[in-house]
């Protein structure tokens, strides 16, 4: 830290945007190591030659997309913020209107598809800006840290997002139910193998937040509670068994993985959202290391 | 990718070009194909209601569900990205659509409804599935833009006229005789 003056440690906003807009073009040409993988050996599993078709195009895809720079699909999708702001660090300026600015900004650099529309008169924003969109979830945490997770939605998936209201005394079987009701109705509209993101408990305005945060963490990590994490596995190896396989063609792949994220609830309440990432999962994160927000996923 | 055998079309297509075709083989497209999602269904069909004719003949045409990321070149455009959409979306206008317009085929992702898929197929047309989210794939078989039609729309629901050459590879997902490969996992 030595020699480095505070104004160079200083966040300002326009290397705050910078980095968001590097890991809006990162997160929209590039797929997490994580999701690569996942899709490769998945493909190995496959019996079925339509099944290993649809891995080879999409695996493809990936490597074109790269060469290319080019957006991985045409649904650049929508954008979900998740800031934790560590309650001790200075910014000065407005992290909100930065990010609208970075949206705008990497409309034309990556570029984007526009996707905003007012939902009455569904007329175009032209910008990917809106009311409320992009959505920016902040949360406080201690100290001077500031890390940015970035859900990149496309239509396809997010067209499935499903909520339910179920009883208590129906429990983990009738959570389990919800998400294998919810693969079999979306069939390959969300453009399978997807990646199931479950939030359980919490209360209607949280439950579905849960669930999308639940995206964001990589396959490699099952949830660190064990009985949450023997229900992904328990789910997964259902859903798996649906057939209904890479883009809704049939198959093993049905899913790449279930994350199930849980907040406390009412004694009289089972709240279950069920939020569908496709296969395309993009998504990106930047951490605050040394004055600099640095973008770690995608490499 | 894999070593099935693949039948090349090019458009227009005749009621005999797609009878042959059985689900689960694979195609690949060769010239014209004509991009259409919600509002271009909705403005084709609004144009021949009204007894007026297209801007162009739509007959044996095969339709790409798609809305393209496109990029203004001097002289024409440039297609970056361009991936098929959800096809179910259309389900409402697909077979006004299909009867009216007299397309034989078309090409999108996730299948469409049980009934209109029925529909689609004693009206002897097809549907190809492309992977969904392959959008640059799809971009590199797309040699020119040919016209694009009712930019009012936006970019992203115009219809766009493309070009393309081994456009694919493309499964047959419902075919004429009502065989569905969607319809294998309901149960």
């Amino acid at each position: 830290m030595r020699g480095l003056s505070k104004l160079d440690r200083m966040l300002t906003e326009a290397k705050f945007r910078a980095a968001i807009v590097e890991m809006l073009c990162r997160a929209e040409t590039k797929l997490p190591e994580d999701v690569v993988s996942a899709l490769k050996r998945s493909k190995i599993r496959e019996k079925n030659p339509i099944a290993k078709l649809q891995f080879d195009c999409m695996l493809k895809n990936l490597e074109l997309a790269q060469k290319l720079g080019a957006p991985i699909c045409q649904d650049t999708g929508t954008f979900t913020f998740f800031i934790r702001l560590g309650s001790e660090l200075e910014l000065s300026f407005d992290l909100k209107k930065s990010i609208d600015k970075a949206v705008a900004q990497a409309m034309r650099e990556v570029p984007l598809r526009a996707n905003i529309v007012d939902p009455f008169t569904r007329e175009n924003t032209g910008t990917n800006v809106g009311i409320g969109q992009p959505s920016v979830h902040l949360e406080l945490v201690p100290g001077k840290k500031l890390s940015v997770d970035l859900l990149v939605k496309g239509a396809g998936a997010e067209n499935w997002s499903r909520f339910f209201m179920l009883k208590p005394a129906d429990g983990e079987k009738a959570i389990e139910r919800a998400v294998l009701l919810t693969l079999v109705e979306a069939g390959g509209q969300p453009c399978p193998p997807t990646i199931v993101g479950v939030g359980v408990g919490g209360s209607a305005e949280i439950t579905p937040t849960l669930a999308k945060r639940a995206l964001l963490r990589p396959l490699t990590s099952p949830n660190p509670n064990r009985r949450l994490a023997k229900l992904e596995r328990k789910i997964m190896q259902a859903a798996n068994g649906l057939d209904i396989g890479p883009m809704g063609l049939g198959g093993r792949t049905t899913v790449l993985g279930v994350h199930v994220e849980k907040a406390a609830c009412h004694i009289a309440s089972l709240p279950v959202a069920i939020a569908l990432q496709c296969w395309a999962a993009r998504r990106g994160r930047a951490r605050l290391i040394n004055g600099r927000l640095k973008v770690e996923v995608p490499r | 990718m894999t070593n099935s055998p693949v039948t090349n079309l090019s458009p227009p297509l005749s009621e005999l070009d797609v009878k042959k075709l059985r689900v689960g083989e694979l195609v690949k497209i060769n010239g014209q194909i004509v991009t259409a999602r919600d509002k271009a269904y909705a403005r084709v069909l609004e144009l021949l209601r009204a007894g007026k004719h297209l801007p162009l003949d739509l007959h044996g045409a095969v339709i790409y569900h798609c809305g393209p990321i496109a990029r203004k070149t001097p002289r024409s455009w440039k297609i970056l990205s361009a991936g098929p959409t959800t096809s179910a979306r259309l389900d409402r206008m697909q077979a006004e659509f299909v009867r009216r317009t007299g397309v034989r085929a078309l090409i999108g992702k996730g299948g469409i409804g049980e009934e209109v898929a029925a529909e689609l197929a004693r009206l002897g047309r097809v549907y190809l599935a492309f992977t969904g989210g392959a959008a640059v794939l799809a971009a590199q078989a797309i040699e020119k833009v040919e016209r694009v039609l009712w930019l009012d729309l936006g970019a992203a629901e115009a219809s766009w006229v493309l070009k393309v050459r081994e456009f694919g590879p493309l499964v047959v997902a419902i075919d004429t005789k009502g065989k569905n490969l969607y319809l294998h996992q309901k149960h």
